[in-house]
């Protein structure tokens, strides 16, 4: 029962000792920390001058980052045999929200996404960030791979009943990444290539159906990224600004705070959804880099994590939060770019606001869980 | 078993998860690499034309107006000034009822139908965030009663801007012209992008022929603009080049002087100074106010000056066609002697007529009983016709012409104010094509004493007057002094004309004796203009006929002129230089159905000469029967 014929060399026990120490003890990956700390402070400098040098705007963000750090921690306490006990439940708790929020919706007659619960706001497509691929994690950690055509069908309907419920709210964006977070657990669990590429064409030929599902403002922004100069002052507008504004940022940018694009306002929503536009006019194609390449430690360490995980529930959770978090930022810089369709999602960590924080900070908490409560060599 | 099942299926699943985690970390490779290839295709390659579109959206141009230049009379006396005048402007697209809100703002600020006929042919011609003026010249209590309710009215403003002033108003006015707002035949003259701050160009006179002087070169503010087209903060600018001012070479008090001389008349008055062209006083009565047209003139208004038997937009002085009458008769005299068809000896008899040989046409001369023996000197101090017939006569048109042109009659004086007319020096050629007829030997002999087809304009005949005192050196006339760049002072340069070069220099001596004999003679035609005259004066008269000549065949006299209808009373001319023996002013002076020019030369000799009059000056203005 034990690892060490197949990791002979990675952990002798002296080793062991000192990396256990202080760091593991608190249940904190330090890498991992390091790497998002270092995207935050990036982030809040971004933030400053995009939010056209108001202080307040980055104490709110820091207050939001200092909660969401303690949400980190609390969630990197917690052993993963717990959340793959618990997943079903969370998972059933984010169905019924997401159903009460619709209906709750239905009332206000609006786009209703969050649930008021006495001195909590909880967005239930939020939780379901989580809910979704550890429930997944833990079902196929029980059945075993490799997936047979059940699990796959059973993991399908478990995805698709809260990333409709989303979709329905409606959240395009966060219906996006919840179909993201589970696919990305059947992905990793070994969905074989020819099933994927079925499902592709699959999704493909039924977008005539998705197109009648769509809601007007979507259809607009398929319809606006298709073609973001059919209507410049209009829908396209965002685009066409956003790409203007990456465009002269040229190659060092045009220094921090003189972005016009984001100063004058003709950036729209400069702070949040298009703040990597702001980034790319002020710090040029080189601050993307570095900014890209902050993003990438944190993805690498996630992998690392996942394949150093010691159990399938883990390495699946583990593998499927680092997608998401990769995906999250590259359909947000997709979508500023103008290479993907604006589907209103932030930039992670460097966005203003959002409870999309606070999830995403649980998701390193859980990632730093299964890093730091690995059971190391024998027990 | 079972266990080495799970532990078999766990390495497996162990090798799938690490496997399908290597396969995403590539797919994610891949995917990053495709954004970085767009971000360099955005940020590297098309940079150029991303930074081209970045300052569209916040750079704006502002065009900033130059000031116009001012102008001043020889003695910086200001002649045109800009002054600050406000303005309500209104900004169509920020109001929701138009025609509601301008009876609303009528109530607080009266506006005349012309102005909101104005407002609405300039809403047409602008865009609708422009601000486009509905009343100019508000008072300061529209001013102020309009701030009390200026929350009644969200997209009206005002504003204050430089408006032209004439302080000088009609005085000034056939000289300076006018500015008024740029229209669409002007913007094919100009460079509209020194013009694109600008409202005003010169329309008429010294504003106009001088534009390009006075505009200056307009100044740019670059602003940036944000979303909304809100300017937030001037970048750069770049000033404004005023324009350069003008000192003419107009002395005001002069031109007040002869103003006030020929007012009540429709006449013209040109004084010139002989040694340079420069030119003193012009005017031209009746007169109007130019300042009327800055604002652009009411209907009402321009009806009125059109409409006026005086003609008061009529720029005598330039554009008056007068036959010259006996005025002509010292340019024949020089043109006589120069040809040698007289000398200072020959003398004729005058019975009062004159009759061509074979002929039994008589042309009579002003006196029914005629001069008696007179030689040429003695013709032109009593402006003697008969001797004219004669010579010209022995001259013939083509020598009579010959002289004239050579004074520069019959094309343009040149004055830097354009608008002027050439006039005419008839040819047999010339009544052939405009006329159709032959040319008669009667057209030659009255064209001697200037009642034929010839006409000239008064800064014709005052430029021929101070070439006379010039002994035959010309200049253009100008009224251009100097023009002030900045510190820079530009003193214009007299501009002078070929001159007229006589075989005989004593001829201008014989000629100029004779004008002085007009004043100072008790024959000649001017003597009573000259009473008590300090100084000294040489002179013609002359009197143009417009009333049928037939009757003075029948030896009417002349008093009947004054029971004529006053349109149908004669022209009276008067040309003279002072002091002979240094000219410092020639003038000529026109006055249409009246006796009084040479009243009127005479006080403008005395100002010029003497300075300001005194209480009680001796001039006989009296109409009396002065006949040339």
């Amino acid at each position: 029962m034990t690892f060490s014929n197949r990791y002979p060399r990675t952990l002798p026990p002296t080793a062991n000792v000192s990396y256990r120490s202080f760091w593991q003890y608190i249940h904190v990956d330090i890498l991992l920390l390091t790497g998002i700390l270092m995207l935050i402070g990036l982030g809040l400098v971004i933030l400053y001058s995009a939010s056209t040098n108001r202080v307040a705007v980055i104490e709110n963000q820091v207050f939001r980052f200092g909660i969401s750090l303690v949400v980190m921690f609390i969630f990197a306490q917690i052993p993963p045999i717990v959340y793959q006990r618990w997943a079903i439940w969370l998972y059933m708790l984010g169905v019924i929200l997401l159903v009460a929020v619709l209906i709750g919706g239905h009332i206000g007659k609006g786009a209703e996404r969050w649930l008021n619960l006495w001195f909590i706001r909880i967005q239930p497509s939020e939780m379901m960030k989580l809910a979704i691929p550890m429930f997944l994690a833990a079902y196929f950690h029980k059945i075993h791979l490799p997936l047979t055509l059940k699990s796959i069908a059973i993991a399908a309907i478990i995805i698709f009943i809260p990333v409709l419920l989303a979709a329905k709210q409606p959240d395009f964006g966060t219906a996006i990444i919840l179909l993201v977070a589970g696919s990305s657990v059947l992905l990793l669990a070994g969905l074989s290539w020819r099933l994927m590429g079925t499902l592709i064409t699959l999704a493909l030929t039924s977008a005539p159906l998705i197109w009648y599902l769509l809601h007007d403002y979507q259809r607009q922004r398929v319809l606006t990224f298709l073609n973001p100069e059919h209507d410049p002052l209009g829908a396209g507008y965002h685009i066409i600004q956003s790409k203007i504004a990456i465009g002269s940022g040229g190659f060092f940018g045009k220094g921090w705070l003189n972005g016009t694009q984001s100063h004058l306002q003709f950036l729209p929503e400069h702070s949040t959804d298009f703040i990597f536009a702001v980034c790319s006019e002020e710090f040029g194609f080189m601050g993307n880099i570095i900014l890209i390449a902050l993003y990438m430690c944190i993805i690498l360490r996630g992998l690392y994590i996942t394949m150093n995980a010691q159990d399938t529930f883990s390495r699946l959770l583990a593998g499927s939060l680092t997608l998401t978090f990769f995906v999250s930022f590259f359909i947000n810089m997709g979508m500023v770019t103008g290479i993907l369709p604006v589907v209103g999602l932030p930039l992670p960590l460097v966005s203003y606001g959002g409870s999309s924080m606070v999830t995403l900070m649980a998701s390193f908490g859980i990632l730093m869980s299964i890093q730091t409560h690995r059971k190391l060599l024998t027990t | 078993m079972q266990k080495r099942i799970a532990i078999k299926n766990h390495l497996e699943e162990i090798q799938l998860t690490t496997r399908r985690s290597i396969v995403a970390f590539v797919i994610m490779l891949i995917l990053i690499s495709l954004l970085i290839l767009r971000l360099a295709f955005l940020q590297l390659m098309q940079h150029d034309l991303y930074t081209t579109l970045s300052k569209k959206n916040w750079l704006d141009i502002v065009p900033t107006e130059p000031t116009r230049g001012l102008i001043y009379d020889r003695n910086g006396v200001l002649l045109a000034e800009n002054i600050p005048v406000f303005s309500l402007d209104v900004i169509p697209n920020k109001i929701k009822n138009l025609p509601q809100m301008l009876a609303s703002i009528s109530k607080i600020i009266p506006l005349s139908d012309t102005e909101i006929a104005q407002f609405h042919k300039e809403l047409k011609q602008h865009r609708r965030f422009d601000e486009i003026p509905l009343k100019y010249r508000l008072s300061e209590t529209e001013v102020a009663r309009f701030y009390e309710n200026q929350y009644h009215f969200p997209g009206a403003v005002i504003k204050a801007r430089l408006i032209r002033h004439y302080p000088m108003a009609g005085t000034v006015g056939h000289i300076l012209g006018y500015v008024g707002r740029i229209n669409t035949e002007d913007l094919e003259d100009i460079d509209t992008t020194n013009y694109s701050a600008t409202n005003y160009i010169g329309k008429l006179g010294i504003e106009k022929f001088y534009e390009d002087e006075l505009h200056g070169t307009v100044g740019y503010e670059q602003a940036e603009n944000d979303a909304s087209g809100q300017p937030v903060r001037v970048l750069n600018s770049i000033k404004p080049i005023p324009g350069n001012n003008l000192y003419l070479t107009i002395d005001i008090n002069l031109q007040i002087a002869a103003e006030e001389a020929l007012a009540g008349s429709r006449g013209a008055v040109v004084a010139i100074q002989p040694s340079t062209g420069q030119v003193l006083a012009l005017v031209s009565e009746p007169t109007y106010d130019p300042n009327l047209f800055v604002a652009g003139i009411s209907n009402q208004d321009f009806q009125t000056l059109q409409q006026s038997q005086d003609k008061p937009l009529y720029n005598r002085a330039l554009r008056g066609l007068y036959p010259l009458a006996s005025a002509i008769k010292p340019f024949i005299a020089l043109g006589a002697l120069d040809t040698g068809v007289t000398d200072t000896h020959f003398s004729i008899f005058d019975p009062g007529w004159y009759q061509l040989p074979n002929n039994s046409h008589r042309f009579h001369d002003w006196k029914p009983k005629g001069h008696g023996r007179v030689n040429l000197s003695q013709a032109i101090t009593a402006s003697c016709d008969t001797y004219f017939f004669e010579l010209g006569h022995k001259m013939g048109i083509k020598r009579i012409d010959d002289i004239l042109v050579r004074f520069g009659f019959g094309e343009l004086s040149g004055i830097d104010i354009g608008e002027e007319l050439p006039g005419v020096v008839a040819t047999p050629a010339w009544k052939r094509k405009t006329k159709d007829l032959p040319w008669y030997e009667g057209d030659t002999i009255v064209s001697a004493i200037g009642q034929g087809y010839m006409t000239a304009t008064p800064i014709q005949l005052g430029a021929a007057t101070a070439t006379i005192a010039n002994h035959g050196i010309r200049y253009v006339p100008h009224l251009l002094l100097k023009e002030v760049t900045g510190k820079e002072v530009e003193t214009e340069q007299p501009i002078a004309l070929d001159p007229v070069v006589l075989q005989n220099n004593d001829y201008w001596n014989t000629v100029i004796q004779a004008m002085e004999e007009v004043i100072t003679s008790p024959l000649g035609t001017g003597y009573r203009f000259g009473k008590n005259v300090p100084y000294t004066i040489a002179a013609k008269t002359g009197t143009g006929q417009l009333f049928s000549i037939k009757k003075r065949d029948k030896n009417e006299k002349a008093a009947p002129q004054m029971t004529l209808p006053e349109h149908l009373r004669d022209h009276s001319f008067f040309i003279a230089f002072a002091p002979v023996e240094k000219p410092e002013i020639a003038i000529a002076v026109v006055v249409e159905n009246s006796v009084l020019a040479g009243s009127i030369a005479r006080k403008v000799l005395d100002y010029y000469l003497l300075g300001p009059p005194k209480p009680e000056t001796p001039i006989d203005t009296e109409a009396g029967s002065s006949r040339t």
